[in-house]
Protein backbone atom coordinates (compact mmCIF):
# COMPACT_ATOMS: atom_id res chain seq x y z
CA UNK A 1 0.00 0.00 0.00
CA UNK A 2 1.63 3.28 -0.88
CA UNK A 3 2.42 5.64 1.92
CA UNK A 4 -0.99 7.39 2.92
CA UNK A 5 -0.46 11.52 2.54
CA UNK A 6 -3.68 13.41 2.27
CA UNK A 7 -4.93 15.04 5.06
CA UNK A 8 -6.45 12.62 8.12
CA UNK A 9 -9.11 13.67 10.25
CA UNK A 10 -8.23 14.46 13.81
CA UNK A 11 -10.83 11.99 15.52
CA UNK A 12 -12.68 13.48 18.83
CA UNK A 13 -14.58 11.81 21.11
CA UNK A 14 -18.24 12.23 19.77
CA UNK A 15 -17.14 10.99 16.42
CA UNK A 16 -15.15 8.06 16.87
CA UNK A 17 -18.00 5.40 16.57
CA UNK A 18 -18.14 7.11 13.12
CA UNK A 19 -14.23 6.33 12.32
CA UNK A 20 -14.03 2.89 14.15
CA UNK A 21 -16.65 1.65 11.70
CA UNK A 22 -15.12 2.91 8.90
CA UNK A 23 -12.24 0.95 9.46
CA UNK A 24 -14.17 -2.31 9.92
CA UNK A 25 -16.01 -1.55 6.54
CA UNK A 26 -19.10 0.60 7.87
CA UNK A 27 -20.36 3.35 7.22
CA UNK A 28 -22.46 4.60 10.15
CA UNK A 29 -24.88 7.36 10.53
CA UNK A 30 -26.53 8.79 13.27
CA UNK A 31 -30.39 7.97 13.45
CA UNK A 32 -32.63 9.87 16.53
CA UNK A 33 -34.51 7.28 18.18
CA UNK A 34 -36.44 10.28 19.52
CA UNK A 35 -37.70 12.17 16.21
CA UNK A 36 -36.73 9.83 13.83
CA UNK A 37 -34.48 11.77 11.87
CA UNK A 38 -31.54 10.76 10.28
CA UNK A 39 -28.02 13.02 10.85
CA UNK A 40 -24.96 13.78 9.37
CA UNK A 41 -22.26 14.94 10.74
CA UNK A 42 -22.07 12.70 14.11
CA UNK A 43 -22.38 14.85 16.91
CA UNK A 44 -23.42 14.75 20.59
CA UNK A 45 -26.93 16.12 20.39
CA UNK A 46 -29.53 15.42 17.65
CA UNK A 47 -29.51 18.95 15.80
CA UNK A 48 -33.27 18.46 15.06
CA UNK A 49 -35.13 17.86 18.71
CA UNK A 50 -32.23 18.17 21.04
CA UNK A 51 -32.10 14.70 22.33
CA UNK A 52 -28.86 13.69 23.68
CA UNK A 53 -26.61 10.59 22.00
CA UNK A 54 -28.36 9.81 19.30
CA UNK A 55 -28.23 6.52 18.15
CA UNK A 56 -26.09 4.76 14.97
CA UNK A 57 -27.64 3.12 12.49
CA UNK A 58 -25.73 1.44 9.74
CA UNK A 59 -26.17 2.97 6.15
CA UNK A 60 -26.74 0.89 3.23
CA UNK A 61 -23.87 2.76 1.64
CA UNK A 62 -25.43 3.26 -1.76
CA UNK A 63 -26.88 6.63 -2.87
CA UNK A 64 -26.43 8.88 -5.99
CA UNK A 65 -23.98 11.66 -7.05
CA UNK A 66 -25.94 15.06 -5.59
CA UNK A 67 -23.76 17.56 -7.42
CA UNK A 68 -19.73 17.15 -8.26
CA UNK A 69 -16.94 18.85 -9.82
CA UNK A 70 -13.09 17.89 -10.68
CA UNK A 71 -10.75 19.58 -9.45
CA UNK A 72 -7.76 20.23 -11.18
CA UNK A 73 -5.66 22.48 -8.82
CA UNK A 74 -5.09 21.67 -5.52
CA UNK A 75 -1.65 21.58 -3.96
CA UNK A 76 -2.26 20.00 -0.81
CA UNK A 77 -0.54 16.66 -0.37
CA UNK A 78 -1.84 13.66 -1.29
CA UNK A 79 -4.53 16.13 -3.72
CA UNK A 80 -1.66 17.34 -6.24
CA UNK A 81 -1.31 14.21 -8.54
CA UNK A 82 -4.15 15.98 -11.56
CA UNK A 83 -7.52 15.54 -11.76
CA UNK A 84 -10.04 14.35 -8.77
CA UNK A 85 -13.53 14.10 -8.82
CA UNK A 86 -15.13 15.86 -5.57
CA UNK A 87 -18.96 14.97 -5.08
CA UNK A 88 -21.92 15.29 -2.78
CA UNK A 89 -23.31 11.88 -2.23
CA UNK A 90 -26.87 11.37 -1.32
CA UNK A 91 -27.45 8.51 0.62
CA UNK A 92 -30.63 6.27 0.99
CA UNK A 93 -31.26 6.99 3.99
CA UNK A 94 -31.09 10.80 2.82
CA UNK A 95 -28.38 12.08 4.40
CA UNK A 96 -25.20 13.63 2.12
CA UNK A 97 -21.74 13.81 2.29
CA UNK A 98 -18.41 15.38 0.71
CA UNK A 99 -16.57 13.00 -1.11
CA UNK A 100 -14.80 11.43 -3.65
CA UNK A 101 -15.40 9.44 -6.87
CA UNK A 102 -12.77 7.04 -7.40
CA UNK A 103 -12.67 3.66 -9.32
CA UNK A 104 -14.22 5.26 -12.69
CA UNK A 105 -13.23 8.21 -15.53
CA UNK A 106 -13.87 11.63 -13.72
CA UNK A 107 -15.57 12.26 -17.47
CA UNK A 108 -18.30 9.52 -16.62
CA UNK A 109 -19.48 10.81 -13.47
CA UNK A 110 -22.40 12.41 -14.19
CA UNK A 111 -25.41 14.09 -11.49
CA UNK A 112 -27.85 11.18 -10.46
CA UNK A 113 -25.18 8.73 -11.13
CA UNK A 114 -25.83 5.44 -8.68
CA UNK A 115 -22.84 5.28 -6.60
CA UNK A 116 -22.01 2.88 -3.45
CA UNK A 117 -18.99 3.50 -0.74
CA UNK A 118 -15.98 1.99 -0.77
CA UNK A 119 -13.25 2.28 1.82
CA UNK A 120 -9.42 3.21 1.28
CA UNK A 121 -7.48 2.53 4.53
CA UNK A 122 -5.48 5.47 5.24
CA UNK A 123 -3.24 4.37 8.45
CA UNK A 124 -3.98 1.58 10.90
CA UNK A 125 -6.79 3.70 12.60
CA UNK A 126 -8.37 5.50 9.53
CA UNK A 127 -10.06 4.77 6.79
CA UNK A 128 -11.72 7.29 4.47
CA UNK A 129 -14.86 6.52 2.96
CA UNK A 130 -15.04 7.06 -0.81
CA UNK A 131 -17.84 6.07 -3.62
CA UNK A 132 -17.56 3.66 -6.88
CA UNK A 133 -19.87 3.74 -9.67
CA UNK A 134 -22.40 1.17 -8.09
CA UNK A 135 -21.87 -2.54 -9.00
CA UNK B 1 -41.14 30.64 16.67
CA UNK B 2 -42.53 33.80 16.72
CA UNK B 3 -39.42 35.97 17.62
CA UNK B 4 -37.67 33.98 14.59
CA UNK B 5 -39.77 36.39 12.05
CA UNK B 6 -40.47 39.63 14.34
CA UNK B 7 -40.02 42.56 12.66
CA UNK B 8 -36.77 43.88 13.09
CA UNK B 9 -35.93 47.90 13.72
CA UNK B 10 -32.80 49.76 14.49
CA UNK B 11 -33.45 51.58 18.19
CA UNK B 12 -31.81 54.93 16.19
CA UNK B 13 -31.24 55.45 12.57
CA UNK B 14 -27.68 55.47 11.02
CA UNK B 15 -25.76 56.90 8.25
CA UNK B 16 -23.26 56.50 6.37
CA UNK B 17 -20.95 59.90 6.46
CA UNK B 18 -17.50 58.90 5.07
CA UNK B 19 -15.91 55.45 3.11
CA UNK B 20 -12.58 54.90 2.53
CA UNK B 21 -10.31 52.10 0.25
CA UNK B 22 -6.61 51.16 0.32
CA UNK B 23 -5.34 50.11 -2.68
CA UNK B 24 -6.14 46.79 -3.68
CA UNK B 25 -3.26 43.95 -4.59
CA UNK B 26 0.06 42.48 -3.61
CA UNK B 27 1.94 44.94 -0.98
CA UNK B 28 5.08 43.25 0.37
CA UNK B 29 5.98 46.02 2.75
CA UNK B 30 2.45 46.48 4.27
CA UNK B 31 1.33 44.83 7.16
CA UNK B 32 -2.51 44.99 7.71
CA UNK B 33 -2.58 47.34 10.19
CA UNK B 34 -0.40 49.74 7.45
CA UNK B 35 -3.39 48.32 4.95
CA UNK B 36 -5.95 49.71 7.09
CA UNK B 37 -4.38 52.99 8.25
CA UNK B 38 -3.97 53.83 4.08
CA UNK B 39 -7.75 53.40 3.73
CA UNK B 40 -8.40 55.24 7.00
CA UNK B 41 -6.40 58.19 5.38
CA UNK B 42 -8.55 57.66 2.27
CA UNK B 43 -11.70 58.16 4.23
CA UNK B 44 -10.89 61.71 6.12
CA UNK B 45 -9.24 63.03 2.96
CA UNK B 46 -12.17 62.49 0.64
CA UNK B 47 -14.91 63.18 3.70
CA UNK B 48 -17.23 67.00 2.99
CA UNK B 49 -16.22 67.83 6.32
CA UNK B 50 -13.02 67.49 8.39
CA UNK B 51 -13.38 65.35 11.72
CA UNK B 52 -11.79 65.00 14.66
CA UNK B 53 -9.87 62.21 16.20
CA UNK B 54 -11.77 62.59 19.35
CA UNK B 55 -15.15 62.21 17.47
CA UNK B 56 -14.61 58.45 16.77
CA UNK B 57 -16.15 56.76 19.89
CA UNK B 58 -15.82 53.38 19.43
CA UNK B 59 -14.88 51.05 16.22
CA UNK B 60 -15.19 47.40 14.39
CA UNK B 61 -12.55 45.75 12.63
CA UNK B 62 -13.45 43.10 10.30
CA UNK B 63 -10.66 40.43 9.71
CA UNK B 64 -10.45 36.83 8.65
CA UNK B 65 -7.34 35.51 10.45
CA UNK B 66 -4.16 38.02 11.01
CA UNK B 67 -3.42 34.98 12.72
CA UNK B 68 -2.65 32.21 10.23
CA UNK B 69 -1.93 35.05 7.49
CA UNK B 70 0.80 37.23 9.69
CA UNK B 71 0.90 35.36 13.27
CA UNK B 72 -1.02 38.26 14.69
CA UNK B 73 -3.45 37.76 16.78
CA UNK B 74 -5.51 40.51 18.72
CA UNK B 75 -5.24 42.57 15.92
CA UNK B 76 -8.09 44.92 17.13
CA UNK B 77 -6.13 47.38 19.86
CA UNK B 78 -2.97 47.47 16.85
CA UNK B 79 -5.21 49.26 14.66
CA UNK B 80 -6.57 52.09 17.54
CA UNK B 81 -3.11 52.41 18.35
CA UNK B 82 -1.90 53.10 14.84
CA UNK B 83 -4.08 55.31 14.35
CA UNK B 84 -3.89 57.44 17.53
CA UNK B 85 -7.37 56.32 18.70
CA UNK B 86 -6.52 54.70 22.00
CA UNK B 87 -8.14 54.15 24.41
CA UNK B 88 -11.81 53.95 22.64
CA UNK B 89 -12.94 50.49 22.48
CA UNK B 90 -12.06 48.40 18.98
CA UNK B 91 -13.37 44.91 18.63
CA UNK B 92 -12.18 42.58 16.25
CA UNK B 93 -15.03 40.60 14.22
CA UNK B 94 -14.52 37.11 12.48
CA UNK B 95 -17.11 35.62 9.66
CA UNK B 96 -14.66 34.87 7.24
CA UNK B 97 -14.77 36.58 3.62
CA UNK B 98 -18.21 37.98 5.83
CA UNK B 99 -15.98 39.96 8.45
CA UNK B 100 -16.15 43.50 7.54
CA UNK B 101 -20.05 42.72 6.80
CA UNK B 102 -20.67 41.38 10.47
CA UNK B 103 -18.30 44.29 11.54
CA UNK B 104 -20.29 46.64 9.99
CA UNK B 105 -23.58 45.19 11.55
CA UNK B 106 -22.07 45.25 14.91
CA UNK B 107 -21.31 48.97 14.68
CA UNK B 108 -25.13 49.73 13.60
CA UNK B 109 -26.18 48.49 16.33
CA UNK B 110 -24.06 50.25 18.84
CA UNK B 111 -25.29 53.26 17.34
CA UNK B 112 -29.25 52.06 17.66
CA UNK B 113 -28.87 51.35 20.72
CA UNK B 114 -27.76 54.71 21.63
CA UNK B 115 -24.15 53.88 23.36
CA UNK B 116 -22.69 55.61 20.93
CA UNK B 117 -23.21 57.97 17.99
CA UNK B 118 -20.08 58.11 15.63
CA UNK B 119 -18.59 54.61 15.13
CA UNK B 120 -15.58 53.58 12.82
CA UNK B 121 -15.99 50.13 10.96
CA UNK B 122 -13.93 48.45 8.71
CA UNK B 123 -11.83 45.09 7.39
CA UNK B 124 -8.21 44.37 6.76
CA UNK B 125 -6.39 41.23 5.14
CA UNK B 126 -2.90 40.83 4.12
CA UNK B 127 -2.84 37.76 2.74
CA UNK B 128 0.07 37.62 0.29
CA UNK B 129 2.59 36.55 3.25
CA UNK B 130 1.96 33.13 2.11
CA UNK B 131 2.61 30.97 -0.83
CA UNK B 132 -0.68 29.94 -3.11
CA UNK B 133 -0.71 26.71 -1.39
CA UNK B 134 -0.40 28.49 2.41
CA UNK B 135 -3.32 30.77 1.47
CA UNK B 136 -5.50 27.61 0.26
CA UNK B 137 -4.67 26.25 3.63
CA UNK B 138 -5.96 28.90 5.67
CA UNK B 139 -9.08 29.50 3.38
CA UNK B 140 -9.70 25.72 3.88
CA UNK B 141 -9.51 26.19 7.59
CA UNK B 142 -13.01 27.63 6.94
CA UNK B 143 -14.44 24.22 5.89
CA UNK B 144 -14.92 21.50 7.96
CA UNK B 145 -11.53 19.57 9.18
CA UNK B 146 -12.94 16.41 10.09
CA UNK B 147 -14.88 15.50 7.31
CA UNK B 148 -14.49 17.81 4.15
CA UNK B 149 -10.69 18.33 3.79
CA UNK B 150 -10.27 14.65 4.39
CA UNK B 151 -12.36 14.27 1.03
CA UNK B 152 -10.05 17.15 -0.88
CA UNK B 153 -12.98 19.65 -0.61
CA UNK B 154 -11.49 23.53 -1.82
CA UNK B 155 -13.14 26.48 -2.32
CA UNK B 156 -13.14 26.34 -6.14
CA UNK B 157 -14.14 22.77 -5.78
CA UNK B 158 -17.25 23.82 -4.09
CA UNK B 159 -18.31 26.47 -5.95
CA UNK B 160 -17.37 24.28 -9.00
CA UNK B 161 -20.14 21.79 -7.66
CA UNK B 162 -22.56 24.37 -7.14
CA UNK B 163 -21.76 25.86 -10.46
CA UNK B 164 -22.28 21.72 -11.79
CA UNK B 165 -25.30 21.77 -10.15
CA UNK B 166 -26.83 25.22 -12.06
CA UNK B 167 -25.81 24.15 -15.05
CA UNK B 168 -27.84 21.07 -14.47
CA UNK B 169 -30.85 22.75 -13.08
CA UNK B 170 -31.31 25.71 -15.93
CA UNK B 171 -29.82 26.79 -19.32
CA UNK B 172 -26.10 27.99 -17.73
CA UNK B 173 -23.28 27.43 -19.76
CA UNK B 174 -20.01 27.83 -19.17
CA UNK B 175 -19.99 30.97 -20.78
CA UNK B 176 -22.15 32.44 -18.89
CA UNK B 177 -19.85 32.32 -15.83
CA UNK B 178 -17.04 33.91 -18.32
CA UNK B 179 -18.85 36.55 -18.65
CA UNK B 180 -19.53 37.79 -15.63
CA UNK B 181 -15.86 37.94 -15.70
CA UNK B 182 -15.66 39.77 -18.47
CA UNK B 183 -18.01 42.40 -17.49
CA UNK B 184 -16.66 42.86 -13.61
CA UNK B 185 -13.27 42.87 -15.64
CA UNK B 186 -14.40 45.68 -17.77
CA UNK B 187 -15.71 47.73 -14.47
CA UNK B 188 -12.06 47.22 -12.53
CA UNK B 189 -10.58 48.39 -15.63
CA UNK B 190 -12.21 51.93 -14.78
CA UNK B 191 -11.16 51.57 -10.52
CA UNK B 192 -8.09 52.77 -9.78
CA UNK B 193 -7.95 51.09 -6.59
CA UNK B 194 -8.65 47.65 -8.04
CA UNK B 195 -6.30 44.69 -7.74
CA UNK B 196 -7.01 44.00 -11.76
CA UNK B 197 -7.04 47.00 -13.09
CA UNK B 198 -7.66 45.87 -16.27
CA UNK B 199 -9.92 44.43 -19.38
CA UNK B 200 -9.99 40.81 -20.43
CA UNK B 201 -9.27 41.82 -23.64
CA UNK B 202 -6.81 44.12 -22.81
CA UNK B 203 -5.12 40.75 -21.20
CA UNK B 204 -5.79 38.77 -24.34
CA UNK B 205 -3.81 41.01 -26.32
CA UNK B 206 -1.37 41.73 -24.36
CA UNK B 207 -0.58 37.79 -24.35
CA UNK B 208 -0.74 37.99 -28.00
CA UNK B 209 1.86 40.63 -28.45
CA UNK B 210 4.59 39.01 -25.74
CA UNK B 211 3.69 36.02 -28.30
CA UNK B 212 4.87 37.94 -31.45
CA UNK B 213 7.52 39.64 -29.95
CA UNK B 214 9.22 35.97 -28.49
CA UNK B 215 8.72 34.71 -32.01
CA UNK B 216 6.00 32.48 -30.65
CA UNK B 217 3.31 31.01 -32.54
CA UNK B 218 0.56 34.04 -32.17
CA UNK B 219 -2.60 32.41 -30.66
CA UNK B 220 -5.90 32.83 -32.79
CA UNK B 221 -8.07 34.58 -30.17
CA UNK B 222 -10.61 36.55 -31.85
CA UNK B 223 -12.80 37.61 -28.50
CA UNK B 224 -12.59 37.16 -25.00
CA UNK B 225 -14.45 34.49 -25.26
CA UNK B 226 -11.92 32.55 -27.35
CA UNK B 227 -9.09 33.27 -24.99
CA UNK B 228 -11.11 32.59 -21.69
CA UNK B 229 -12.27 29.25 -23.36
CA UNK B 230 -8.33 28.20 -24.11
CA UNK B 231 -6.93 25.44 -22.05
CA UNK B 232 -3.98 27.34 -21.79
CA UNK B 233 -4.76 30.45 -21.47
CA UNK B 234 -7.43 29.67 -18.63
CA UNK B 235 -6.51 26.18 -17.31
CA UNK B 236 -9.15 24.39 -15.07
CA UNK B 237 -9.34 24.94 -11.19
CA UNK B 238 -12.15 23.04 -10.32
CA UNK B 239 -14.63 22.23 -13.54
CA UNK B 240 -16.61 24.10 -14.67
CA UNK B 241 -14.29 26.96 -12.79
CA UNK B 242 -11.44 28.12 -14.68
CA UNK B 243 -8.26 30.64 -13.36
CA UNK B 244 -10.45 33.60 -14.52
CA UNK B 245 -13.35 32.23 -12.76
CA UNK B 246 -11.63 33.02 -9.44
CA UNK B 247 -11.39 35.71 -7.47
CA UNK B 248 -7.79 36.78 -6.48
CA UNK B 249 -5.46 36.63 -3.19
CA UNK B 250 -5.23 40.07 -2.18
CA UNK B 251 -3.91 42.67 0.81
CA UNK B 252 -6.00 45.31 0.97
CA UNK B 253 -8.36 46.98 3.80
CA UNK B 254 -11.55 49.36 3.53
CA UNK B 255 -13.39 51.39 6.53
CA UNK B 256 -16.49 53.99 6.89
CA UNK B 257 -17.68 56.21 9.45
CA UNK B 258 -20.96 55.39 10.71
CA UNK B 259 -23.35 58.24 12.86
CA UNK B 260 -26.49 58.32 14.06
CA UNK B 261 -28.69 59.96 11.68
CA UNK B 262 -29.71 63.10 13.28
CA UNK B 263 -26.16 64.73 13.54
CA UNK B 264 -25.00 63.28 9.96
CA UNK B 265 -25.54 66.75 8.58
CA UNK B 266 -22.74 67.73 11.32
CA UNK B 267 -20.75 65.87 9.02
CA UNK B 268 -21.35 66.19 5.19
CA UNK B 269 -24.94 67.34 3.45
CA UNK B 270 -25.03 64.14 1.79
CA UNK B 271 -25.25 61.61 4.02
CA UNK B 272 -25.91 57.41 2.45
CA UNK B 273 -28.72 56.00 5.32
CA UNK B 274 -28.55 52.67 6.21
CA UNK B 275 -31.80 51.47 5.45
CA UNK B 276 -31.63 47.87 6.09
CA UNK B 277 -29.14 45.12 7.23
CA UNK B 278 -29.62 41.73 7.71
CA UNK B 279 -27.67 38.44 8.50
CA UNK B 280 -27.91 34.98 8.25
CA UNK B 281 -26.80 31.73 9.33
CA UNK B 282 -26.82 28.87 6.84
CA UNK B 283 -25.85 25.60 7.17
CA UNK B 284 -23.40 23.23 5.40
CA UNK B 285 -23.43 22.44 1.91
CA UNK B 286 -23.94 19.32 1.80
CA UNK B 287 -27.12 19.76 4.15
CA UNK B 288 -28.48 22.90 2.07
CA UNK B 289 -31.80 22.12 0.85
CA UNK B 290 -30.98 23.18 -2.26
CA UNK B 291 -27.21 23.74 -4.10
CA UNK B 292 -28.45 26.41 -6.65
CA UNK B 293 -29.13 29.21 -4.28
CA UNK B 294 -27.55 30.14 -0.57
CA UNK B 295 -30.52 30.26 1.67
CA UNK B 296 -28.21 32.91 4.41
CA UNK B 297 -28.09 35.16 1.45
CA UNK B 298 -32.51 34.81 0.90
CA UNK B 299 -32.71 35.02 4.72
CA UNK B 300 -30.62 38.19 5.09
CA UNK B 301 -31.98 39.91 2.13
CA UNK B 302 -35.45 39.45 3.28
CA UNK B 303 -34.60 40.78 6.49
CA UNK B 304 -33.01 44.12 4.74
CA UNK B 305 -35.86 44.43 2.31
CA UNK B 306 -38.08 44.28 5.29
CA UNK B 307 -36.28 46.91 7.41
CA UNK B 308 -35.88 49.38 4.65
CA UNK B 309 -39.49 48.90 3.40
CA UNK B 310 -38.58 47.92 -0.12
CA UNK B 311 -38.74 44.93 -2.49
CA UNK B 312 -35.62 43.79 -4.58
CA UNK B 313 -37.70 45.42 -7.60
CA UNK B 314 -36.67 49.07 -6.12
CA UNK B 315 -32.64 48.09 -5.46
CA UNK B 316 -30.83 50.59 -8.36
CA UNK B 317 -27.58 49.14 -8.13
CA UNK B 318 -25.40 46.09 -6.39
CA UNK B 319 -22.33 44.60 -4.78
CA UNK B 320 -22.83 41.06 -4.60
CA UNK B 321 -19.92 38.38 -3.27
CA UNK B 322 -18.56 37.41 -6.43
CA UNK B 323 -15.58 35.33 -5.02
CA UNK B 324 -16.25 32.69 -7.89
CA UNK B 325 -18.32 33.72 -11.01
CA UNK B 326 -21.09 31.57 -9.93
CA UNK B 327 -21.42 33.08 -6.88
CA UNK B 328 -22.53 36.33 -8.57
CA UNK B 329 -25.22 34.80 -10.81
CA UNK B 330 -26.50 32.87 -7.78
CA UNK B 331 -26.20 36.06 -5.69
CA UNK B 332 -28.37 37.88 -8.47
CA UNK B 333 -31.07 35.00 -7.67
CA UNK B 334 -30.85 34.61 -4.23
CA UNK B 335 -31.21 38.43 -3.98
CA UNK B 336 -34.86 38.49 -5.88
CA UNK B 337 -33.11 40.59 -8.75
CA UNK B 338 -34.03 37.75 -11.32
CA UNK B 339 -35.98 34.70 -10.52
CA UNK B 340 -33.79 31.39 -10.12
CA UNK B 341 -32.42 30.28 -13.12
CA UNK B 342 -33.20 33.25 -14.47
CA UNK B 343 -29.42 35.00 -13.75
CA UNK B 344 -27.47 33.50 -16.50
CA UNK B 345 -29.43 35.37 -19.32
CA UNK B 346 -29.56 38.63 -17.82
CA UNK B 347 -25.58 38.50 -18.03
CA UNK B 348 -26.37 37.49 -21.78
CA UNK B 349 -28.60 40.56 -22.00
CA UNK B 350 -26.16 43.13 -20.49
CA UNK B 351 -28.28 43.91 -17.60
CA UNK B 352 -25.93 44.02 -14.94
CA UNK B 353 -23.32 45.55 -16.86
CA UNK B 354 -22.13 49.48 -15.84
CA UNK B 355 -24.81 50.72 -18.74
CA UNK B 356 -27.96 48.27 -17.52
CA UNK B 357 -30.83 48.16 -16.12
CA UNK B 358 -29.35 46.46 -12.97
CA UNK B 359 -25.79 47.05 -12.51
CA UNK B 360 -23.74 45.01 -10.36
CA UNK B 361 -20.24 44.54 -8.99
CA UNK B 362 -19.68 48.47 -10.20
CA UNK B 363 -16.51 48.12 -8.75
CA UNK B 364 -14.87 45.14 -10.42
CA UNK B 365 -16.31 43.02 -7.54
CA UNK B 366 -13.75 40.84 -5.95
CA UNK B 367 -13.14 39.37 -9.26
CA UNK B 368 -10.97 42.52 -10.61
CA UNK B 369 -11.05 44.88 -7.57
CA UNK B 370 -9.78 41.85 -5.50
CA UNK B 371 -11.07 39.92 -2.52
CA UNK B 372 -8.74 40.61 0.67
CA UNK B 373 -11.37 38.44 2.57
CA UNK B 374 -12.06 40.71 5.89
CA UNK B 375 -12.17 43.83 3.87
CA UNK B 376 -14.48 42.56 1.40
CA UNK B 377 -17.90 43.34 2.81
CA UNK B 378 -16.98 46.71 4.11
CA UNK B 379 -15.21 47.29 0.19
CA UNK B 380 -18.69 46.79 -1.20
CA UNK B 381 -20.34 49.39 1.03
CA UNK B 382 -17.41 52.06 0.29
CA UNK B 383 -18.27 51.43 -3.62
CA UNK B 384 -22.26 51.78 -2.70
CA UNK B 385 -22.07 55.13 -1.23
CA UNK B 386 -19.50 56.48 -3.97
CA UNK B 387 -21.93 55.06 -6.92
CA UNK B 388 -25.25 56.74 -4.50
CA UNK B 389 -23.21 59.96 -4.11
CA UNK B 390 -22.68 60.15 -7.74
CA UNK B 391 -18.67 60.43 -7.48
CA UNK B 392 -17.60 57.11 -9.05
CA UNK B 393 -15.99 58.98 -11.91
CA UNK B 394 -15.36 56.54 -14.79
CA UNK B 395 -17.48 53.59 -13.88
CA UNK B 396 -19.94 55.56 -12.71
CA UNK B 397 -23.55 53.92 -13.34
CA UNK B 398 -25.13 54.94 -16.14
CA UNK B 399 -28.88 54.69 -14.62
CA UNK B 400 -30.60 58.01 -14.04
CA UNK B 401 -32.43 56.34 -11.00
CA UNK B 402 -29.88 55.75 -8.33
CA UNK B 403 -31.95 56.00 -5.05
CA UNK B 404 -31.28 53.05 -3.32
CA UNK B 405 -28.44 49.99 -3.15
CA UNK B 406 -27.41 46.53 -1.91
CA UNK B 407 -24.38 45.09 -0.63
CA UNK B 408 -24.33 40.91 0.16
CA UNK B 409 -21.60 39.39 1.60
CA UNK B 410 -21.14 35.86 2.10
CA UNK B 411 -18.59 33.79 4.49
CA UNK B 412 -17.36 30.38 3.98
CA UNK B 413 -20.00 28.85 1.57
CA UNK B 414 -22.89 30.52 3.05
CA UNK B 415 -22.40 29.59 6.20
CA UNK B 416 -22.88 33.57 6.89
CA UNK B 417 -24.38 36.27 4.91
CA UNK B 418 -24.81 39.71 5.25
CA UNK B 419 -27.23 41.94 3.26
CA UNK B 420 -27.42 45.96 3.81
CA UNK B 421 -29.92 48.23 1.62
CA UNK B 422 -28.19 51.71 1.32
CA UNK B 423 -30.31 54.77 0.27
CA UNK B 424 -29.40 58.15 -0.60
CA UNK B 425 -31.14 61.33 1.71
Amino acid sequence: MPDWNKPLPTVVGETRAYWDACRRGQLLIQHCGQCGEYQFYPRGICAHCWTENPGWVAASGKGTVWTYTVTYQNRTPGFDQGPYVLALVELEEGVRMFSNIVECDPREVSIGMAVEVTFQRATDQISVPYFKPAG
Amino acid sequence: MATATRKRRLGRQVAIVGAGLSQFGAFPDKDSRDLFVEAFQDMIQTMDQPIDIDDIECAYVGNYSSDLFETQGHTAPIVADWLGMTPIPITRIENACASSGSALREGAMAIASGMYDVVLVGGMEKMTNLPTEGVTDVLASAADGLYEVPAGLTFPGIFGAIAKAHMDRYETSLDHLLKVGIKNHNNGALNPKAQFNVTIRDLMERRMARAEQRGQPVPEWQTELDFLNDDRANPWIAWPLRLYDCAPITDGASCILLVAADIAHNFTDRPVSLAGIGQASGKPLHDADELTSLSAAKEASRQAYEMAGITADDVDLAEVHDCFTIAEIVASEDLGFFAPGEGPRAVDEGRTALDGDRPINTSGGLKSKGHPVGASGVGQVVEIYHQLRGEAGERQAKKSKLEVGLTHNVGGTGGTCVVNVLRRE
